[in-house]
């Protein structure tokens, strides 16, 4: 009953092409990001801004860059981390090299850099599928984390290869509180995630649903399978950069080249199965999942065990409770958080009568 | 001349220590379709458990430490250990799992991978110990003499260890009737079921069977480098060495490491000096990319074919 | 979480005896630890190390002048993220906030770089970190600590010349940098280069990709080249990779000297036979015999509180390093206990002060029970840094021995290369140095 539909008549086209066609979801959606928008910052204290909110923020936009490849066409990635690495050492560079040079433009641009060596790593894609594919894709990740490295340009040229983010600005107001810099980061990612969710139900976004269905059958009713796997990968890695330029400039703030390694990759990775793949809202569940798991892990084992056990062993506790709780969750719900939200959903809609 | 011969060898018997992980991959990926992530955990988790046991042996049954007793009976308990891990992980994991898509194992496997490095650490702690074999890791005085090459003694008998494990493996799946029964699930899952073969037996015994070969690895691998967390590592060369192989071929396995130690070690020393060195981390895996675009399954893989 | 009973019991007993104080002060130290995956092996001798020694404190003098020490853990898995989130939450714990940040990871000195002068909580960091932060008018709140990478490379230079028998026989010789392939690896490269161009030796680089436990292509090209030393920057595996590698190539250990992330017993151990000869860098020493291990074993293991899960890596290379953690955290605090108030709890503003007056001598050393085990300190505004000293130590098979006294960094070239490297980062992050003679 709370979940009712009935009644929502779609009398014009624009009414049926709606992004959020049932009302419930529009207003479930403007509720959200109005509670994250104005309601959070009113009363989350720094360590949740910092430490939890952003970064949670951030993981979404690079999970629902993984998705579009992964979920929407089908392309098994494991080189996330290193077009997050592209975006933010893109971003840096034009914000160095360029004076005067908007913030917003920058990390536009550190995504389109990462949209770029994503085209290139994407190519392969064409002629290889399934997991052979996902361990062609590490070469993505080490390669570029290595020339990263190497070339000290990108770095412009400090000794450790490290760069430092430069300060924040838009029109003349500076980005440089928690508060901002979360508010900042939200509307990036509410504009991207919107913008993703459109897209996927578009014309690209189903020829990457059937390209990802079955390729053979998608060519044979017309889909150019390179053009459509390549948009994929562009998509995919310009949300990965965009994410990365995030990372380093409302997150972290210095960031060296072996930070966006392997283990980020996977992480991401865990976070769109979690969260649930082909779906934008499982992107941000899987994120939040991720990220605060082994936070709460840290806080509640030592909590209850730290006087009994040595804290090496803590630590090595939360590891296993770690991997058998995303086993526990792989095998419980293989579909993700997003699937649980749905059936959620099915429960509502029927409420409070049994059928 | 003799420097790239020197390179050349060198190369190729490293490549077969990356072939004795990537083994562990191909037969579980074989049997049972798993891309199983936490190969590089197992071989970590087996050779910890067995110079713990080496460790804690003399205490407990008074055998003299360090001496063959202690290392066999040590060698049987971690191989038990193995099997246990087997048995857990198809209880745990692979049978509620059944049916699930294959990235959805894969992911599983990487949970598995924390749990086991947990287990392993927890169990033995965070100590780096070495490992002695016995076997010299010296130049073979021979080939020093004569031709003024190096080759090291313990390179060549981890060859022959590799060497010999294939053969077995492959008359193990050629002869016995366990074999027969794994490649007959490795053809066709439905199949197999269909004339009485269990399924879950042949699990079990195909993780059993690459738990072995992941103790193996991991001494091999333990006495040159030390028994600690970088053992973990392992499974990062071996991925290439799979998709240049094929994943479901044993032969694949021993052709891709001796291809990709060889390749990787002339390109990081004729072609590294160029780029500033340090090639070996993403060269494997280019190379590698580039072998499947001419050929998408692997070395050795079995063509698929799509039908619509 | 990890706040002992034992401290909360020893300060409720201290709390009803005090009759002037309500509740004895307590200064709260933040541990971001990392005790699983591949860096578990130092991290838990070092924070264990670490641990104990302020247990110590507490054990032996119930404090610093009356202030119990207390502590958290907070697992970083030596990942950067999580190394801020774990800032972010010790930051605010404790009577006065969390007085001292060391994450024993370039990575997360880096990500929190930033935020240390706005939080006004020192961050030190030990034989890594941003080397340039040694010029204290910059970077006020970060301490890299004793020695930094880049004095590490002068002294290295030094110890092969003293070898060699002086600076004048280095012409001509050749040396290999065998480094790993990161941003940690490349710190060398400057320095070492400079003083190839002054002292005329041949340098030679070879990088070795991460983790690095593959090493033949690197070892037959030293085969090839012939050089007369090499120098080992390597990490965890890549550390006993290299000896046995050597080993089998046929390079003399003797003629290999190595950073101090590679001369502990977790990188010779695992190497056999094969690491026996090796001489590597310490800014603290192995063994037990120093009185303060000894009070540490008196007065923590004795009563079974200490942390060391193994106690054979008591007096081990990390675990020593750990307590030099300890001592000098403590010492920066009673330092600053004698500028704001004896017996009160500090703020990171004021333990920041004590880091930076910090004048550890032969003498005060010796009162800590810690002669030759850590080098003479002393920094002030201008030198975060305080020592730049390093001893050499030479693995004999089952142990490391003192082959050297303390060696001097060429602080001279490389303050110089410092306060360059600071100025450009000042520049570009608009930060104005402070003014080292307004500081008193």
């Amino acid at each position: 009953m709370l979940y009712r539909e009935a009644g929502q008549f779609k009398a014009s086209y624009e009414a049926d092409q709606q992004i959020f066609p049932i009302l419930q979801d529009r207003v479930g959606v403007l509720l959200l990001i109005g509670f994250f928008a104005l309601v959070v910052p009113l009363f989350a204290d720094q360590y949740w801004l910092k430490a939890i909110l952003i970064p949670v923020l951030i993981f979404s936009l690079a999970a629902i860059g993984l998705n579009i490849l992964t979920g929407y066409a089908g392309q098994l990635s494991l080189g996330s981390a290193a077009f997050m690495a592209v975006g933010a050492f893109g971003a840096y560079n034009f914000m160095l090299r360029i004076d005067g040079m908007p913030f917003l433009v920058a990390i536009l641009l550190g995504g389109l850099c990462a949209a770029a060596v994503g085209v290139v790593f994407g190519l392969p894609s064409l002629r290889i599928k399934g997991f052979y594919l996902a361990v062609a894709t590490l070469a993505a990740q080490f390669f570029i984390v290595w020339a990263l490295v190497k070339i000290e340009w990108f770095s412009n040229y400090s000794s450790s290869g490290v760069i430092t983010a430069q300060e924040i600005e838009i029109l003349g107001f500076a980005f440089d509180g928690p508060v901002s810099k979360y508010l900042l980061t939200l509307f990036v990612v509410v504009v991207m995630a919107l913008l993703a969710k459109n897209m996927v139900r578009s014309t690209t976004g189903r020829m990457w649903m059937a390209v990802r269905d079955m390729d053979v059958a998608a060519e044979v009713i017309g889909i150019r399978l390179m053009r459509t796997k390549l948009t994929a990968f562009a998509v995919s890695s310009f949300y990965c950069g965009v994410a990365g330029a995030l990372y380093a400039y409302t997150y972290i703030g210095t960031v060296e080249p072996e930070g966006f390694n392997l283990d980020l990759s996977f992480k991401i990775l865990f976070m769109i199965i979690i969260g649930g793949v082909g779906s934008i809202m499982g992107s941000f569940l899987g994120a939040a999942f991720i990220v605060l798991l082994p936070i709460a892990l840290d806080v509640f084992v030592p909590m209850f065990l730290g006087d009994l056990v040595s804290s090496s062993f803590v630590s090595n506790l939360q590891l296993i409770v770690f991997g058998g709780l995303i086993v526990f969750f792989l095998i419980v719900e293989p579909h993700g958080l997003a699937r649980l939200w749905q059936i959620g959903k099915e429960k509502l809609r029927l409420w409070p009568f049994p059928h | 001349m003799q420097f790239f011969f020197e390179v050349l060898i060198g190369g190729l018997l490293s490549g077969v220590l990356y072939a004795l992980v990537a083994l562990g991959f191909v037969l579980i990926f074989k049997a049972s379709g798993v891309f199983n992530f936490a190969q590089g955990a197992m071989v970590f988790f087996a050779a910890l458990t067995f110079v713990g046991f080496l460790e804690v042996l003399p205490g407990w049954t008074g055998l003299e430490a360090g001496g063959r007793a202690v290392f066999w009976l040590a060698f049987v308990l971690s191989l038990g250990a193995m099997v246990l891990l087997a048995i857990a992980t198809e209880r745990i994991v692979l049978r509620p799992l059944v049916n699930q898509p294959p990235i959805t194992l894969f992911m599983a496997t990487i949970g598995l991978t924390f749990l086991v490095e947990g287990i392993a650490q927890g169990i033995w702690g965070a100590n780096v110990r070495g490992l002695n074999l016995g076997i010299k890791d010296e130049p073979i005085e021979y080939m020093m003499e004569n031709f003024n090459i190096l080759i090291s003694s313990f390179d060549v008998f981890a060859a022959a260890v590799a060497a010999i494990l294939v053969a077995a493996l492959a008359l193990f799946f050629q002869y016995t009737r366990i074999g027969r029964a794994l490649r007959a699930v490795a053809d066709d899952h439905q199949a197999a079921l269909s004339i009485g073969i269990p399924l879950r037996h042949i699990w079990v015994i195909v993780w059993a069977v690459a738990g072995f070969v992941a103790l193996v690895a991991g001494m091999i691998w333990g006495a040159r480098n030390g028994v600690q967390f970088a053992l973990t590592f392992t499974a990062l060369k071996a991925l290439p060495v799979l998709i240049l192989g094929g994943f479901t071929s044993v032969p694949g396995a021993i052709v891709g490491g001796l291809i990709i130690g060889a390749s990787e070690k002339l390109a990081e020393v004729y072609v590294g000096p160029f780029v500033g060195g340090g090639i070996e981390s993403w060269f494997p895996y280019i190379l590698a990319l580039a072998f499947l675009l001419v050929r998408p399954e692997g070395l050795f893989g079995e063509k698929h074919i799509d039908r619509v | 979480m990890k706040l002992k009973k034992t401290v909360i019991l020893g300060a409720a007993i201290a709390g009803l005896l005090g009759s002037s104080m309500a509740i004895a002060a307590e200064q709260f130290i933040g541990l971001p630890s990392y005790r699983v995956g591949p860096y578990a092996a130092g991290g838990s001798g070092i924070y264990g190390g670490w641990i104990d020694y302020m247990q110590m404190v507490n054990e032996r003098d119930g404090g610093i002048n009356g202030v119990k020490l207390t502590w958290e853990e907070c697992e970083t898995e030596y990942n950067n993220a999580r190394g801020v989130e774990c800032y972010e939450r010790l930051k605010n714990k404790g009577e006065t906030g969390n007085s001292v940040f060391q994450p024993l990871s370039t990575g997360i000195t880096y990500s929190v770089l930033d935020k240390v002068a706005k939080d006004k909580i020192p961050l030190v960091t030990m034989g890594y970190g941003r080397t340039d932060a040694a010029d204290g008018r910059v970077f006020p709140y970060v301490f890299p600590l004793i020695t930094t990478y880049w004095s590490q490379a002068t002294t290295m230079v030094k110890y092969i010349a003293g070898k060699e028998g002086g600076t004048d026989k280095l012409k001509g010789k050749k040396i290999a940098l065998l480094y790993h392939d990161s941003a940690y690896g490349k710190e060398s490269h400057a320095v070492l280069e400079k003083m190839a161009e002054r002292y005329g030796y041949e340098l030679t680089k070879l990088a070795v990709a991460h983790p690095g436990n593959e090493q033949q292509s690197q070892w037959l090209q030293i085969r090839q080249l012939r050089p007369d030393w090499v120098i080992l920057w390597g990490w965890g595996v890549m550390n006993p990779t290299a000896l046995k590698s050597a080993a089998k190539t046929g390079f003399s250990r003797e003629k290999m000297v190595g950073v101090w992330w590679s001369g502990a017993e977790e990188d010779t151990v695992p190497a056999g036979s094969a690491a026996k000869g090796f001489t590597a860098a310490g800014y603290n020493v192995a063994g037990a015999d120093y009185p303060v291990i000894k009070d540490i074993e008196t007065n923590v293991y004795a009563k079974g509180k200490g942390n060391m899960e193994d106690k054979s890596r008591v007096g081990s290379v990390y675990y020593n390093r750990g307590v030099v953690h300890g001592l000098i955290t403590v010492e920066a605090i009673r330092k600053a206990q004698e500028k704001f108030g004896k017996g009160k709890a500090l703020t990171g503003e004021q333990v920041r002060w004590g880091f930076e007056n910090l004048d550890m001598d032969e003498k005060r050393l010796a009162e800590l029970g810690a002669t030759g085990f850590l080098p003479p300190l002393k920094t002030s505004c201008l030198d975060h840094e305080g020592s730049g000293k390093v001893k050499y130590q030479q693995w004999d098979g089952s142990k490391w021995n003192v082959v050297t006294d303390w060696i001097d960094a060429d602080r001279e070239l490389v303050r110089g290369m410092i306060e360059e490297s600071a100025a450009a980062y000042a520049k570009e992050k608009g930060i104005t140095p402070r003014d080292c003679s307004k500081e008193m």
